[in-house]
């Protein structure tokens, strides 16, 4: 067997350079010492000290506010997005359509957060948890669309037509059979919005306002003020929610391809 | 009026594109019908307007007396076989067959019993809980078929319903249909671009071209007495001939003028006269192929050639024959020995005849015959500018 090891030194070194910053957070996170630096013997103080944290709870709670709005939201807006551009791909309409949903994908993020800041400045509207639900609204519809329409390329749309042809109507035909066969596409959709909005800082610092601090805006005021241990396992929590959404959006994507 | 299924004069354009041109035709009740034409003759589309899923532009489609062209396809009592089968993925073979009496809210029991029925109808009593993507080609294939059947349509569209199919099972597929119909009596409108498998099912075919129906007969008038040089080319060989309609002799039978042949009698059921410019067809199969000039009556018609060609088929031998400018296929069946006892072979000089009645002249009168003359056969349909 004199097979190549390029491949798995490869695979090694990519893996390295990836997640060795996040191991060694997450191992410091169980970390006794009070400052990083030194190893003073395993503990779950930083874990349970963090259950002390009202402000932590408060910013998690409008987190997911937020999260669970802009994935209902996205999903509504990202399915019929996905939708009018699978039937109506070829008309003018729909390739600027395209190109509209897709840009929210390589535009900055600072770009949007500046933009969408000055827009609900513009307009008068109330810095808080509504014009961060708004403005995660918009790039998570993106991300849906896109992930709905990956499934739609491979959906044989005359099955929709055997529905009818057997004497299902619009509602029934939707219900009995369009949305079961699209429930894996949309559900990974949403829970790759769901990911995104949970994690998204940038935007999030632009367009909060007083009172609607968000998990992520609160582990970057913590760095300047808090304690670093508890934002390890703040960071590791966050970092577990996000892995077991990302693989269950991944299963869901392929179930249908084994 | 007064047939069963009827479609009046019509039409449906996409953009420039006439997909179907003006098209009227009537159905019996009961009968196996079907569209026959190549990709692109508007068969489908003349189905889905059946169907419901096409609105015409202009024209009405009547289905047992009643009007409805503008009915929407899920109030039409027609079910169709799509070509993908287009079973539902996440249902049972049992969900998948009820899925139109459910929707029909019949009763519950009565359900269970026309499923069960069903599943005996194809055979697949024993499968009834697999999901699609658990059956071969042909299972699909008749879960389609009972899942229509179920509703006691009308009308069964079928949509080249085994073009999906490999060719052992294609033919069995075909006997398998066959009986269905029999068995359920139900009108059968079935597109296809096989002719083997419209002139194997058919009661009447209609034979389709650039949205409009070129023939409409019987598999054997089709066959026999094509009426265009579209059909004669698209069903089964055949050999174009150019002439001009010489004179009209005995009243049936015409002598034409044909460059570089002895003068040729042929049948002429239309009525052309003299000096009109045609084609004559000939099948392969009507062939005779001489070693010796043979000595045959008036209505016989005897040229001189040279085999160029010579492919053995199994059931038959085709033959490739020179004479003056045309290439001319012959089919033999059992004669690749002549009485002499010698095999033909190249180069071979050899007499064809044929019979006044094997001919079938055509009227020259659109440019596309013309094309379709330097056609091979099995390129007929293909190659003429089609979306």
């Amino acid at each position: 067997m004199n097979r190549s090891r390029v491949p798995l030194y490869t695979t090694l070194a990519v893996l390295l350079f990836f997640y060795l910053p996040i191991v060694v957070l997450v191992i410091n996170s169980f970390n006794a010492s009070r400052f990083g630096g030194t190893w003073d013997g395993w503990t779950l103080k930083w874990y349970a000290k963090l259950f002390t944290q009202r402000d932590i709870w408060l910013a998690l709670k409008n987190t997911l506010i937020i999260a669970v709005g802009a994935t209902a939201g996205s999903v509504v807006l990202g399915t019929t997005a996905a939708f009018a551009l699978h039937r109506y791909g070829k008309s003018r309409l729909q390739r600027v359509h395209y190109s509209l949903i897709y840009t929210p994908l390589v535009v900055p993020e600072i770009l949007m957060g500046i933009s969408l800041l000055l827009f609900f400045v513009a307009i008068g509207a109330e810095l808080g948890l509504f014009t961060i639900f708004l403005a995660h609204v918009t790039f998570c519809t993106s991300y849906v669309a896109m992930v709905v329409l990956a499934r739609l390329q491979d959906f044989d749309f005359s099955i929709i037509e055997a529905a009818q042809d057997l004497g299902a109507g619009w509602w029934t035909t939707t219900w009995k059979v369009l949305l079961p066969l699209l429930a894996p596409g949309i559900a990974a959709g949403g829970l790759l919005a769901f990911t995104l909005s949970i994690d998204d800082f940038v935007i999030s610092f632009f367009v909060a306002g007083p009172g609607s601090t968000t998990l992520p805006i609160r582990i970057y005021s913590m760095i300047k003020f808090g304690s670093p241990p508890l934002i390890n396992a703040l960071s590791t929590l966050l970092l577990v929610v996000t892995f077991t959404l990302v693989a269950l959006s991944q299963r869901l994507t392929e179930r249908r391809r084994a | 009026m007064g047939e069963f299924l009827e479609f009046d004069n019509v039409s449906r354009h996409y953009g420039d594109i006439r997909a179907v041109d003006g098209v009227s035709l009537a159905v019996r009740k009961g009968e196996f019908f079907s569209l026959l034409g190549p990709s692109g003759c508007g068969k489908t589309t003349l189905l889905r307007m059946l169907a419901g899923f096409e609105t015409p532009d202009a024209g009405r489609v009547f289905l047992d007396g009643k009007d409805i062209t503008a009915q929407p396809a899920n109030e039409r009592k027609v079910n169709t076989i799509f070509q993908s089968y287009a079973l539902f993925p996440h249902l049972s073979v049992w969900d998948n067959i009820a899925f139109g009496p459910r929707i029909a809210k019949r009763p519950r029991k009565e359900i269970a019993e026309d499923v069960e029925k069903m599943l005996k109808l194809i055979q697949l009593s024993d499968q009834a809980w697999k999901k699609p993507d658990q059956l071969s080609g042909g299972q699909k294939q008749r879960v389609a078929i009972a899942r229509a059947l179920i509703n006691k349509p009308q009308v069964l569209l079928l949509d080249e319903p085994l073009a999906a199919l490999d060719l052992k099972l294609r033919q069995r597929m075909l006997i398998e249909l066959d009986l269905i119909h029999d068995q359920v009596g139900i009108t059968f409108l079935y597109v296809t671009h096989d002719q083997g498998e419209a002139m194997s099912l058919s009661d009447r075919i209609a034979v389709m071209d650039h949205g409009k129906i070129e023939q409409i007969g019987t598999p054997a008038e089709i066959y026999e007495a094509p009426r265009s040089s579209f059909v004669a080319a698209f069903i089964g060989d055949t050999n174009f001939f150019e002439g001009e309609v010489d004179e009209i002799i005995e009243g049936e039978y015409s002598r034409l003028e044909i460059e570089g042949f002895p003068p040729v009698v042929c049948f002429n059921d239309k009525q052309l006269v003299d000096g009109v410019p045609v084609f004559i067809s000939i099948r392969p199969e009507k062939f005779r192929i001489w070693r010796e000039k043979p000595d045959l009556d008036w209505k016989h018609t005897v040229v001189k050639g040279t085999v160029e060609d010579v492919i053995y088929l199994g059931h038959s031998t085709k033959y490739w024959v020179r004479v003056q400018d045309y290439r001319i296929a012959v089919h033999r069946q059992h004669h690749r020995f002549l009485l002499d006892e010698k095999p033909i072979r190249w180069h071979d000089d050899v007499w064809l005849s044929w019979h006044a009645d094997d001919g079938f002249m055509l009227e020259r009168y659109r440019e596309a015959d013309e094309q379709l003359m330097e056609t091979p056969p099995e390129k007929v349909g293909e190659a003429q500018g089609r979306t």
